[in-house]
């Protein structure tokens, strides 16, 4: 990022070997943008792998940068719900980017992006076709598990009871949709609420958060660059 | 098609020296449980023959192949049981059945059994839960607190384990110990989680048999901060699946620093058992009315 403006944005997927993904991502934004490592004035690196970043830099919460980022973005919202991979969280934020209270889960797939990719191998579906999928669904249908390990076992025997596969994918993201807005209430849902993360762009997920707080919910173009976006504002601001 | 290391063997047994024949009651015992079901049929009160076997998607069907297996080679037909009470989750689809009594009242009955009336703690670990029952002299139960939210520490967390590190799942207990040191639990309680985290420590070189132990202490502490909330009274004893684990097993006794009752019986049996015992007591019931 330079004055303000973005000049590029990458994604690797984190694998196993973190490291080797973060100088990964880093190395391929630096090619893009057309700059090398001396240019940048500096770095604030965000995430759960942010210590393994090799180069010097400064760290900020996931928190902190999320809210920053999505600020930036949309300057009206006050409620973040951030959905990755194996974290869910919720953030009240100031007009300002402040963090105002958090609410965080890490310790159970049910509330994260793991849970519909477990979901997904068991409906053998890629993932990211599970949102359009649960959008054909006629029928609701309860899903009783909460625990991901659990709620594989059910899809497995919703299937062999022949139920149709978009019902099951509207299930799936209906009963994650519960945990993320049971998650969330705890600190107070305010208008407007902007939803980020790998979950965001999956389309029946973000119709099921509808339905279950039963407000609006706004998804940036590319919400899982938020919490890295909030981080180049903060290194900005602080130069 | 892979094997799958998760699926343990499915069995029956059967009283070598017992008539049935010459019996004056005969009842049974079915326990329907989110992953296994077992059946087990009493002569006069006595063990006569029992079974286990994979639940599948459907519960009458389930129930009934538990019972045809615990039949099997014994020349006794369904007809010949004169009461059936069902138990475990899919206790309400036991076509057969005439009873349906809850698990807990059947797991407290059925230890009570298999480890005489000094029991008075049972940890039940089942395929989808996990219970801490705390019961009196009589097998009836005073207390019990259970977790069937979450696979950790239950028997579905370890079929997860023994498929991620393709280990037979009945090897696991043993090859637990066969580390030279006992490493830190994984420290994650999430089974998806502790997968992910399992994948990162064999990354980072650690053994099978060293990921195994670390996984086995985690659910050991896992199960063990249920027992603590209901307060362990001795004796203690542990039912359901992996009471056969002794990877588990043995580091439960150690966090708990109380040493479990040795089993009689298989220890996965109890349920059914305890449904069997309540099937004998009702039958001698409606004889005295009648």
């Amino acid at each position: 990022m330079e004055g303000g403006k973005i000049l590029s944005q990458t994604k690797v997927l984190t694998g196993l070997e973190t490291r080797q993904a973060v100088e990964a991502a880093f190395e391929e934004a630096l090619r893009t943008a057309g700059v090398s490592k001396n240019n940048v004035g500096r770095i604030v690196v965000t995430g759960v792998g942010k210590q393994e970043f090799p180069f010097e830099h400064v760290e900020v919460s996931e928190v902190k940068a999320d809210a920053r980022g999505v600020i930036f973005l949309f300057p009206a919202a006050r409620t973040v719900i951030d959905v990755g991979a194996e974290e869910g969280r919720g953030i009240k934020c100031s007009a300002e980017g402040k963090v105002v209270d958090f609410t965080l889960n890490e310790k159970c797939a049910a509330g994260t992006g793991s849970f519909t990719e477990a979901m997904a191998r068991a409906l053998e579906v890629p993932v990211e076709k599970l949102g359009g999928l649960s959008r054909q669904s006629t029928q609701a249908i309860p899903m009783n598990a909460q625990c991901a390990v659990f709620a594989e076992s059910e899809v497995v025997s919703l299937l062999h009871a022949k139920t149709a596969k978009p019902d099951i994918a509207r299930a799936v993201h209906e009963a994650i949709a519960s945990r993320i807005s049971s998650m969330v209430r705890k600190i107070g849902v305010e208008k407007e609420v902007l939803l980020i993360g790998g979950l965001a762009k999956n389309a029946g997920f973000v119709d099921a958060l509808k339905t279950d707080l039963g407000l609006e919910v706004f998804v940036p173009q590319e919400p899982e660059f938020v919490g890295a976006l909030g981080a180049a504002l903060i290194a900005e601001g602080e130069s | 098609m892979s094997r799958e290391f998760w699926r343990w063997k499915e069995y029956n047994w059967k009283a070598p020296d017992l008539d049935w024949r010459s019996a004056a009651g005969i009842t049974a015992g079915i326990d329907v449980g989110s992953v296994s079901s077992q059946a087990v049929i009493l002569t006069d009160g006595k063990i006569f023959a029992y079974s286990s076997q994979r639940t599948g998607s459907d519960s009458p069907e389930s129930a009934q192949r538990a019972m045809n297996r615990a039949l099997d080679g014994t020349g006794m037909s369904l007809e010949n049981i004169q009461f059936v009470v069902g138990t475990g989750y899919g206790r309400v689809n036991v076509p057969f059945a005439q009873k349906a009594i809850t698990e807990i009242a059947c797991h407290a009955r059925g230890a009570n059994f298999m480890y005489g009336p000094t029991v008075r703690t049972i940890l039940d670990m089942g395929g989808q839960d996990c219970k801490a029952i705390r019961c009196d002299e009589k097998g009836k139960v005073t207390s019990f607190l259970m977790n069937d939210k979450c696979a950790a520490g239950t028997g579905r967390g370890m079929e997860v384990f023994a498929d991620l590190l393709s280990i037979p799942i009945e090897e696991i207990g043993d090859l637990s110990f066969t580390v030279e040191e006992e490493p830190p639990p994984v420290s994650c309680t999430c089974v998806v989680f502790a997968k992910s985290e399992a994948l990162r420590l064999l990354r980072r070189g650690w053994a099978k048999n060293k990921v195994v132990a670390a996984y086995c202490a985690a659910m050991a502490h896992r199960v063990v901060t249920l027992l603590e909330r209901t307060g362990v009274e001795k004796e203690f004893a542990i039912t359901g699946g992996i009471g056969k684990n002794r990877g588990v097993v043995e580091r439960i006794e150690k966090e708990l620093k109380v040493k479990a009752m040795a089993p009689s019986w298989d220890t996965q049996i109890a349920g059914a058992l305890g449904a069997a015992l309540f099937a004998r007591a009702l039958l001698e019931k409606s004889r005295s009315v009648n």
